[in-house]
Formats: structure tokens, C-alpha cells, sequence
């Protein structure tokens, strides 16, 4: 733990803001393309919150 | 934030969760396979290919196929027909006793080179059918699906109502903490916590594009109410074109891509079905882009004319529903989006079911993690 933060404090939201910033562009990326690189954009960025997830939920100890 | 405020979004996040956790655990689940639907209906054999045969292979018209369907059920009549998304070697004709909206169908499968029944595979029965209708309306035709749109609207307001909260529950807390000592629920907290705000947005927009679904009944009756019965005026009182009196379809067909050039067929409404006229065989083309894909452009041809009365543009509300529904599906992205998607459903799974237990253990969790996260930092769940 460290010390108390203000709710809206840069340090509590980036990563939160980067995920959601990462899965909305994965959402339209995929969205406007047909195979290629939007769809290799899509799944990179849609890798992001599913890892993220992944590894604090389970992996990391 | 006030002591006060964080109480009422509290109270906002705690019963919006309540209310909709079992409906959206029943969603979460059912909608697993069905991101699989084609994989599985090839492993359980319901999937009909057409056989190879070479490119330039003459197709048989139109008015042959339904033929051939309607020899199959001579005592029901052509509501739909449809190509595959991914070929054009097949009819799928569907077939009801009247022309109105039921749950009774037949589905005959037609080669379109050959015009020769393939199957007659049953989409109204066995697993998938029961996922499919539990996802869509509760076995509770429209007012089932309205209540789903219901509890995605609370699912709403429980995301953003957590989003709200989630900051002053981790002031003194890293991204992505999660306290496994010995309080197993502190652990399910945490995990509730940053497993609730990573998939934050991938749920959001699944969920807004669901609740948008839902609601697809009631936005094509508002269209035909709004926009259509203006162009159908001049065909008003009078009944359903009889089949005996009607065009040739494939001449229909014919007239409606004349109409419309460089667009593929989505699938055909026939006269008095949900999607038409009663005077009218409606063609629904697409586009060949990945978006306009998506969008669908209605061409009424004259049921017993066979010539083109009208092709209204889709008004604003269908086109984003048409927009948000590979945003629910994940059908977008071939495989790796697929996958992509179950794993983030798996997760939010999690979320929701971390909730309930929260709930369930700590009685008033939420109303305890609002005092603790006024003296000290902890977490909120349902």
C-alpha cells in the first residue's frame, strides 16, 4: 500500500484510461477492416485488457 | 469525493447489480458458445457447405430453388431467403405456415448451381437453439427481449456507477492489487475490482450494443410506420399479393440489383412478412466494404410487376443498430477475435459472479466498503 491518493489522481486512472483507450481502438480497428492489419491492430489492442486481467487476476502471485 | 456522494453511487452500483447479475451471468454464459456458433455446428454437423464445383458453374434461377423448397412443405410458404455471408453456392429458404413472425420454421438448404435440397437442418431445436433463445428473449419472444434491454440498461449503470466508485477505493492501492491473505473476500474484492475495470469498456460497449438489439423489433415497426407507409400509400387496403399472382422472383431479383449496382444480396422478404410489404418482395442488399458490409439497403420491387417501387435509405437508428451489432457478436475479427472475446466474457464472468459472492458473504459488503473506503482504502463490489 501507499500513501492516499486524491480518487481522480493521474496514478489511480492511467492504466485504466490506456486499457479502455486500447479496447476502444481494438473495437473500431477491427470494425473498418477486412483481415490484415486493422484485424492484427484489433487483436493486439483486445489482447491488452484480457492479459491484464489474466495476469493480475491469476498469474502474477 | 463527500461521504454523501459515495454512499449514493454506492447505492446505485449495489442494486443496479443486484437486479441484473443473474440475468447477465445467464448472458455471459449462454453467449459463450454462441461465439462459436460456427464451430460448433460444424463439430455437431449442422452446418451445411456447398460441394466444390467449378467458378463458372451456371446457377439455376431463383424461381427454381423456391420451387424445390416449397415441394419439400407444399402446405407452408416462403418467408425468407438467404445466402451465406462467406458463399453464393447456397439457398437457405425458410418456410412458415403464414406469412407472420413465429418460432415455427422450416429451413431448406438449396444448391444454387444444381437447384438440389442439401438438408433441412433444424435451427429450432437442440443446444445451440436453447443458447441462442435464453441470449435473446428468454424463450419470452419480444417482452423477453425488452427485459433483457432492461438489465443491460442496469448493467450500464452498475459499470459506470463502479467506474465512479473505483477510484476512491483504490487511493492507497496499486493498479492491479489483489490481497490474497487471509480474508478470501478481500482477495474476491480485489479481483472484482481490477477484473471489473479492465474489461470496463470491452463490457460497456457489449453491453450498450446488446441493450441497442434488443430493441430491433420496435425500431423496423417504427420504420415501416415512419418512413415506409408513405411510398406503400398507393397499394393501401388491399391484401396480400396470392403467390399464384406474383412475378417471377428471380426477375425480381434482376430488377433490384439493376437498381442497386455493385451490391451483394443479403437475404429476400417476402409479400406480407415482417421485413416487406404486403405488396412487395423486398431485397436487402449489402455492400462489399467491411462497414457498408454491415448496412443494408431495402429494394421493393412490385410483387406482381416484378419493377422496382422504391429504395429508401435506412434511417439513422437502423444503421447503428446494423453498426452495433458485429460490436456484440465479435464476429469481426476471425479467430483471434474470437478468442479475444470468450476470454473477456470468461472475465467478466468473474466480475459478475465475484459480485455476488461479495454480496452474498458480506450481507451489506458495499455499505462496509463504503466506511472502510472512508477511513481506509478498500474496494466496493455489489
Amino acid at each position: 500500500m501507499s500513501r492516499p491518493r486524491s480518487p481522480w489522481a493521474w496514478a489511480t486512472w492511467r492504466w485504466p484510461v490506456v486499457l479502455a483507450l486500447l479496447t476502444g481502438i481494438g473495437l473500431a480497428s477491427g470494425l473498418f477492416s477486412d483481415g490484415g492489419f486493422g484485424d492484427a491492430l484489433a487483436g493486439a489492442c483486445l489482447a491488452a485488457p484480457a492479459a491484464a486481467g489474466l495476469w493480475f487476476g491469476w498469474l502474477r502471485r | 469525493m463527500r461521504s454523501v456522494t459515495l454512499k449514493r453511487w454506492t447505492w446505485v452500483h449495489k442494486w443496479s447489480s443486484l437486479v441484473c447479475t443473474a440475468f447477465m451471468l445467464l448472458l455471459c454464459v449462454t453467449g459463450l458458445p454462441l461465439i462459436f456458433h460456427h464451430e460448433i455446428g460444424h463439430l455437431l454437423g449442422t452446418e451445411v457447405e456447398a460441394p466444390p464445383m467449378p467458378a463458372d458453374t451456371p446457377r439455376a434461377s431463383l424461381d427454381r430453388v423456391l420451387a424445390v423448397a416449397r415441394a419439400q412443405h407444399p402446405d407452408r410458404v416462403v418467408q425468407f431467403v438467404s445466402q451465406p455471408e462467406d458463399s453464393n453456392d447456397l439457398w437457405f429458404v425458410t418456410m412458415t405456415p403464414t406469412p407472420d413472425p413465429t418460432d415455427d420454421f422450416r429451413s431448406v438448404v438449396v444448391d444454387a448451381r444444381t437447384g438440389e435440397v442439401l438438408a433441412q437442418p433444424r435451427f429450432d431445436e437442440g443446444f445451440m437453439w436453447v443458447m441462442l433463445k435464453l441470449h435473446v428473449d428468454l424463450f419470452a419472444g419480444l417482452p423477453g427481449k425488452l427485459f433483457l434491454g432492461l438489465m443491460g440498461l442496469l448493467l450500464l449503470a452498475a459499470i459506470v456507477s463502479g467506474a465512479v466508485l473505483y477510484g476512491p477505493f483504490m487511493r492507497k492501492l496499486e493498479f492491479g492489487a489483489v490481497r490474497r491473505g487471509r480474508r478470501p473476500w478481500l482477495k474476491w474484492l480485489d479481483l472484482h475490482n481490477v477484473l471489473g475495470i479492465v474489461t470496463l469498456m470491452w463490457l460497456f460497449v457489449v453491453g450498450a450494443t446488446g441493450m441497442i438489439n434488443t430493441w430491433a423489433d420496435l425500431l423496423i415497426k417504427y420504420w415501416q410506420h415512419d418512413q415506409l407507409s408513405a411510398v406503400l400509400a398507393p397499394y393501401r387496403g388491399q391484401p396480400v399479393v396470392p403467390p399464384a399472382e406474383r412475378a417471377s422472383v428471380q426477375r425480381s431479383l434482376e430488377s433490384a440489383s439493376q437498381h442497386a449496382p455493385g451490391m451483394e444480396l443479403s437475404f429476400i422478404a417476402f409479400p406480407g412478412t415482417a421485413f416487406s410489404s404486403p405488396h412487395h418482395t423486398t431485397f436487402f442488399l449489402r455492400g462489399n466494404e467491411p462497414l457498408t458490409a454491415r448496412l443494408l439497403q431495402p429494394v421493393l420491387v412490385d410483387a406482381r410487376s416484378a419493377e422496382v417501387t422504391a429504395a429508401p435509405r435506412l434511417p439513422w437508428y437502423l444503421t447503428a443498430l446494423l453498426v452495433s451489432q458485429p460490436l456484440h457478436f465479435g464476429d469481426y475479427g476471425g479467430r483471434a477475435m474470437q478468442i479475444l472475446w470468450a476470454l473477456l466474457d470468461i472475465l467478466s464472468i468473474v466480475v459478475l459472479g465475484s459480485g455476488l459472492y461479495l454480496w452474498l458473504r458480506k450481507g451489506s459488503a458495499a455499505n462496509a466498503a463504503t466506511d472502510a473506503a472512508a477511513a481506509q482504502p478498500a474496494g466496493v463490489s455489489p
